[in-house]
């Protein structure tokens, strides 16, 4: 426990969260047994950085379990994977398999004492699980819905139990931290939040594709040194760093870290770093109705502000996209955002909000002229 | 209906989890498999191998957008049309999809062979524009590729090419 502290790990699934505090306060409780979820529900659209670790290299993340199991005290895991995802789930399963014969997992592994068991469970389409108490909800068998907390999971989680849900790539740093030594791992990348972060880069880049980076890696490198910049010849517009819910960034404003403590005071999230590019081909109206054409499709429509908020902002946004736009339309997006900003039962909506404020922020013009003109520059 | 067969699935199912309650949604996705959707029938069945309500299980499969409580085309074709897709073009991608199998969002075949949605992110973001047919992964596509993998299911079920 003490290395994992030591080491400085935040949970890679969004928010951040220190893992070892997360994992003290689990452990605190007296309660048994505890639980240990695996977070692989990746369905942040932009995001695919668990798909290869869950696809080419299962053991890692069953060894990044077993350790967190054995130092949590906790003999149970379960891994939450996306219906999306059937190879990965029959990969999954072959190397959970793979892993109970070498003694690996079951009663006593490598006749050590410690006991721990996994096994998979797969969801069915749903983006609002890969919110924690709605991932706890959907593997007891309900509706994905969220919780409210308090209580938190590491008191009250999955079967009432502690749990410690956790995402595929923050489970799949332990064990190299438990190789190198959290000292040292706290040495790679930024200082707040250190070690090695996957990045997977889509859009308008010369080579898309997954890039695992130190922690803190400059966003402008990633997409012109390690992505190859732009391509077709074409011309940065906008970057969208951590996956669809995070506010979207001009051009001019790329140079900065990526990493939780930066990117906030850069006006955007890291977010699951996913980092989607756009060139100057690219109508922001029309990108924005299509991220909420998305929320408002998995709210789970469990509070107001979400579920009407997205359904009003997607249709306010089919009208200025399709140049039926009113005078008054930019105004009244922007409130309805403002209204549902906090007032959310889980980050959905807040990720709603953020993204058409962001939008309206950086690219008003372009907003104006589909209401004015009917339609933008770019003539869509 | 059920049989014992797959009772028997559902049963190891059931032993994965602390609770029976877990088995709904991976039970419900089993039957989809075996069956192609899921009936009305089966969800009765389900409630009194679970040994909960039925409501609980009609509520769960409702909510889970990959769960099909009508029946479903042999071929289900799944185009993503999330923001990094359609920064390459996805929505031309099954507008081309729609007009060669002549269906619309939703809709299934006369020969019930193909059915066709737009969907969420995929995760294959990096690798777009991309599709899912049935369980299985496309991607990188463009309309000739596309064409082809609609044409080898096609040549495979009838012998002969369109
Ligand atoms: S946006 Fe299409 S696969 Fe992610």
């Amino acid at each position: 426990m003490e290395e994992i502290k030591r080491s400085g790990l935040r949970g890679r699934g969004g928010a951040g969260f220190p893992t070892g505090m997360k994992w003290s306060f689990a452990k605190a409780d007296p309660k048994f047994p505890k639980y240990l979820l695996c977070n692989a529900d990746e369905g942040e659209p932009g995001t695919f950085k668990d798909r290869p670790i869950l696809e080419k290299n299962p053991h890692l993340l069953i060894e990044g379990m077993v350790i967190s199991g054995y130092v949590l005290g906790s003999e149970y895991g379960y891994i939450y994977l996306r219906g999306e995802y059937p190879a990965a789930a029959d990969i999954l399963n072959a190397a959970i398999k793979q892993a109970y014969e070498a003694n690996y997992l079951g009663d006593n592994i490598n006749g050590k004492g410690v006991k721990f068991h996994l096994a998979v469970h797969q969801g069915a389409g749903a983006y609002i699980c890969g919110e924690e108490t709605a991932l706890i909800e959907s593997i007891e068998g309900k509706k994905g819905q969220p919780r409210n907390k308090p209580p938190f999971p590491v008191n009250v989680g999955a079967w009432s139990m502690p749990t410690i849900v956790n995402n595929v790539e923050t489970l799949s740093n332990l064990p190299y931290i438990i190789e190198i030594g959290g000292e040292a791992y706290s040495n790679i990348g930024s200082k707040e939040c250190p070690g090695p972060k996957l990045f997977c880069v889509s859009g308008h880049v010369k080579k898309p594709g997954v890039y695992e980076l130190p922690m803190g890696t400059n966003l402008k490198d990633i997409i012109y040194i390690h992505a190859g910049g732009i391509r077709d010849g074409g011309k940065l517009k906008a970057v969208i760093p951590g996956g669809i819910s995070t506010p979207v960034l001009p051009a001019d404003a790329i140079d900065c870290a990526m990493d939780f403590v930066a990117m906030p005071k850069a006006g955007s999230m890291l977010g699951s770093g996913a980092v989607i590019v756009m060139d100057d081909s690219v109508c922001m109206v029309r990108v924005a109705y299509r991220a909420l054409k998305f929320f408002e499709h998995e709210s789970c429509g469990k509070c107001v502000p979400c579920r009407e908020g997205t359904d009003w902002l997607r249709k306010v946004l089919a009208r200025v996209e399709k140049g039926k736009g009113k005078d008054g339309d930019i105004e009244l997006l922007s409130d309805i955002a403002e209204i549902m900003m906090g007032r959310t039962f889980c980050p959905l909506g807040d990720g709603a909000a953020g993204v058409v404020m962001g939008m309206i922020k950086h690219f008003k013009n372009e907003f104006e002229e589909h209401i004015k003109n009917g339609r933008c520059a770019l003539s869509c | 209906m059920i049989d014992e067969n797959m009772r028997q699935t559902i049963e190891g199912l059931i032993k994965k989890f602390p609770c029976r309650d877990s088995a709904v949604v991976p039970s419900l996705s089993y039957i989809q498999k075996v069956k192609g959707h899921i009936s009305e029938n089966d969800m009765e069945d389900l409630a009194i191998i679970l040994q909960f309500p039925e409501a609980r299980i009609f509520s769960a499969a409702s909510f889970y957008s990959m769960l099909k409580l009508m029946p479903k085309a042999r071929y289900h074709i799944q185009v993503c049309t999330n923001v990094s897709c359609s920064l390459v073009e996805t929505e031309t991608l099954f507008d081309h999809i729609s007009g060669k199998l002549g269906i619309g969002e939703g809709e299934i075949t006369p020969d019930g062979l193909f059915s066709l949605e737009s969907v969420e992110c995929l995760g294959s973001c990096g690798y777009a524009p991309a599709m899912m047919v049935n369980s299985e992964h496309y991607e990188n596509l463009n309309f000739k590729k596309a064409d082809e993998i609609i044409e080898l299911i096609i040549k495979e079920f009838t012998g002969k090419y369109p």
